[in-house]
């Protein structure tokens, strides 16, 4: 997750307060996918950025997992979302998700 | 008439030190964790100039081997090298770092680059035997200084250094005191994309047969910005890099869109000379020092050679329609608007199935597409993916829910209208255009009809939008009609109808036509 992503993640957690603040990834990749979950979790694999050293334990998703997709309406999920799950390894993305969520 | 691709040119720096020195990557760790695992590491994981030529994607790149090679040859490439791997090939070379360094003092007009004269004089005979570099290039080179004298520079004038072998052999001078969009890391960033331009400029010339004083207009699409503290971005990379080329007739001008740059810069370039402003536009870019060792921290981490080591560097020369090469079709562009919107079927649509529904063609028309052209060997392991596959599964998914092809057909589409990437990730650099020199070929050859180069762009890194960008135009087959046929054929249209004018004349004057 780049800098500047960081910074803004770790401003808007700050104002409103870690458990009122959910982040919801669209990484085309499983494991860019898991590193920026990592990042917004337990903090910056990377040892780079802003959240190096900092775990703000978010709730974290990928756009494609059935938890978020159950709360999208089916128009607009199929317009904005559906080309590119056809595109995705869902099933990659949903494993390295919860394989992060797991260590929290 | 549509202007047409006259030629092409693809070429390579192999810049070993500067990824250590130069890169961003390596310039914010020495920043943020100067004693880093990562830096200490770096230097062993850096390749020799003969393992980047073997370098089947850089062989690609260059012309000596075909996209379709790539397919033959399982993943990983980096420990497949090419055997007898040629520097030279088909569209353009692969420059070393040591004849780099003096061709940035022939493009330096400051006197701001000073050379180590010991290394000048090892070095100029073998510059001067590149077959692109003409006397009137290789006299740019000055004698050279003391090595003192160039250590004072970089300690202690705020210099950049120029390492050769992670030896320093020169410098680059700060252009102002104060004006940080003069310093020596902006300047050197500048003359290296100016001197990788210039390259692909002289490999132009040399690929099209002209001579340089044909090219009146040249167009430079890169990603760097050049000025002073009153006009950061005032420009002119292309008339820059004209003058040093050789191209005396010429002016020109930069256009910027990120990676979407040169898309952009071809459709002006096509539509100047349809337009008969300019007969023969050059459009080109150098490579980007900062994008060197980019996803080098992953390329270690895994144990991997360092593999984004080369600047890369392109041109394009579009001229009036001479009834042979392939045409740059202006009534199929795609355009991503600002009304568009950001989903990737929003974009796709906007790039590829609007434009073609226009004129009543299907995304099955097009033989060939040419997106995202990166290299995967050098993104799978930084966990970025195979983004030109990514590309050509959201062309083929977009088909399938408009119906053009099945679902099962989705592979089949990928294999047969894709190919794998090649380009070094350089930005602008792999963005589409990497393939108009095969394009060019394949359809002269008969081997397609059709092929789609877009450009895309991501904008929202400057701060100025969160909007995405991108354009897309078609290289289609030659009608086979030159442009003097055509004024010819307007003649006979004229003559129609001043003959038609005078029969209507005729018939309003009373039936004097029996005369």
């Amino acid at each position: 997750m780049d800098l500047e992503n960081q910074r803004r993640v770790k401003d808007i957690a700050e104002a409103n307060g870690p458990e009122n603040v959910m982040v919801i990834l669209g990484a085309a990749e499983g494991e860019a996918a898991g590193l920026a979950a990592e990042t917004v979790t337990l903090g910056d694999p990377t040892y780079a950025g802003p959240l190096t050293g900092v775990s703000l334990k978010l709730e974290v998703y990928h756009i494609c997992e059935q938890e978020i997709k159950d709360q999208i309406p089916e128009d607009v999920y199929d317009e904005q979302i559906s080309m590119m799950e056809m595109v995705l390894d869902v099933d990659d993305i949903v494993s390295e998700m919860q394989a992060i969520r797991d260590q929290i | 008439m549509n202007s047409v691709i006259l030629s092409s040119s693809y070429v390579l720096v192999h810049t070993p030190d500067m990824v250590i020195h130069n890169g961003s990557t390596q310039n914010t760790e020495r920043v943020v964790n100067p004693d880093s695992e990562y830096l200490k590491a770096l230097p062993q994981h850096i390749r020799s100039f003969e393992q980047a030529v073997a370098y089947a994607p850089n062989q690609v790149y260059i012309g000596n081997k075909t996209p379709n090679f790539l397919n033959s040859l399982a993943m990983p490439w980096y420990d497949k090298p090419i055997e007898n791997a040629d520097k030279f090939g088909r569209f353009g070379q692969i420059m070393p770092q040591d004849e780099f360094y003096l061709l940035i003092q022939a493009c330096d007009v400051f006197d701001v680059v000073n050379l180590e004269k010991n290394f000048v004089a090892e070095i100029l005979p073998k510059f001067k035997n590149n077959p692109l570099i003409k006397e009137d290039i290789a006299l740019r080179v000055k004698e050279g200084k003391d090595i003192d004298f160039i250590e004072n520079i970089v300690n202690n004038e705020h210099g950049e250094g120029l390492y050769h072998n992670n030896k320093l052999v020169g410098s680059v001078t700060r252009g102002h005191d104060v004006d940080v969009n003069l310093s020596a890391h902006v300047l050197h960033e500048n003359l290296v994309s100016k001197a990788s331009s210039v390259l692909s400029l002289l490999q132009l010339i040399k690929n099209a047969n002209i001579d340089a004083n044909d090219v009146e207009y040249v167009i430079d699409c890169s990603e760097e910005a050049c000025g002073d503290v009153n006009q950061r971005g005032g420009g002119n990379f292309a008339k820059a890099a004209a003058e040093i080329a050789g191209l005396n007739n010429a002016t020109g001008s930069d256009v910027r869109s990120f990676c979407a740059g040169p898309a952009h810069a071809i459709i002006m370039a096509a539509s100047l000379v349809k337009a008969g402003t300019y007969k023969c536009v050059a459009v080109t870019a150098g490579g980007s020092t900062a994008k060197l060792g980019m996803n080098g921290k992953d390329h270690v981490k895994k144990g991997l050679p360092v593999l984004e080591d080369v600047l890369g560097g392109f041109a394009v020369l579009i001229g009036v329609n001479d009834g042979v090469h392939p045409e740059i079709n202006l009534d199929i562009v795609g355009r991503h608007t600002v009304g568009t919107g950001s989903s990737p079927e929003a974009v796709i649509t906007s790039l590829l199935s609007a434009p073609l529904e226009r004129v009543g063609l299907k995304m099955t028309d097009v033989d060939k597409y040419s997106a995202e052209m990166q290299n995967p060997d050098v993104t799978k392991p930084a966990g970025a993916g195979d983004v030109p596959l990514s590309n050509f599964k959201m062309i083929a998914a977009l088909s399938v829910k408009k119906g053009q092809i099945e679902r099962k057909e989705l592979p089949i589409f990928v294999e047969k209208h894709g190919m794998p990437g090649w380009a070094p990730t350089q930005g602008h650099i792999p963005s589409g255009v990497p393939y108009i020199g095969f394009a060019v070929n394949d359809i002269l050859e008969n081997k397609i009809n059709r092929a789609m180069i877009i450009g895309k762009g991501s904008l929202f890194l400057g701060r100025m939008t969160n909007l995405f960008d991108g354009v897309s135009f078609i290289i289609q087959k030659n009608s086979g009609k030159k442009e003097s046929e055509a004024i010819s054929e307007d003649m006979v249209k004229e003559f129609i109808a001043k003959a038609m004018r005078n029969f209507a004349e005729s018939l309003m004057g009373g039936g004097n036509y029996d005369k």
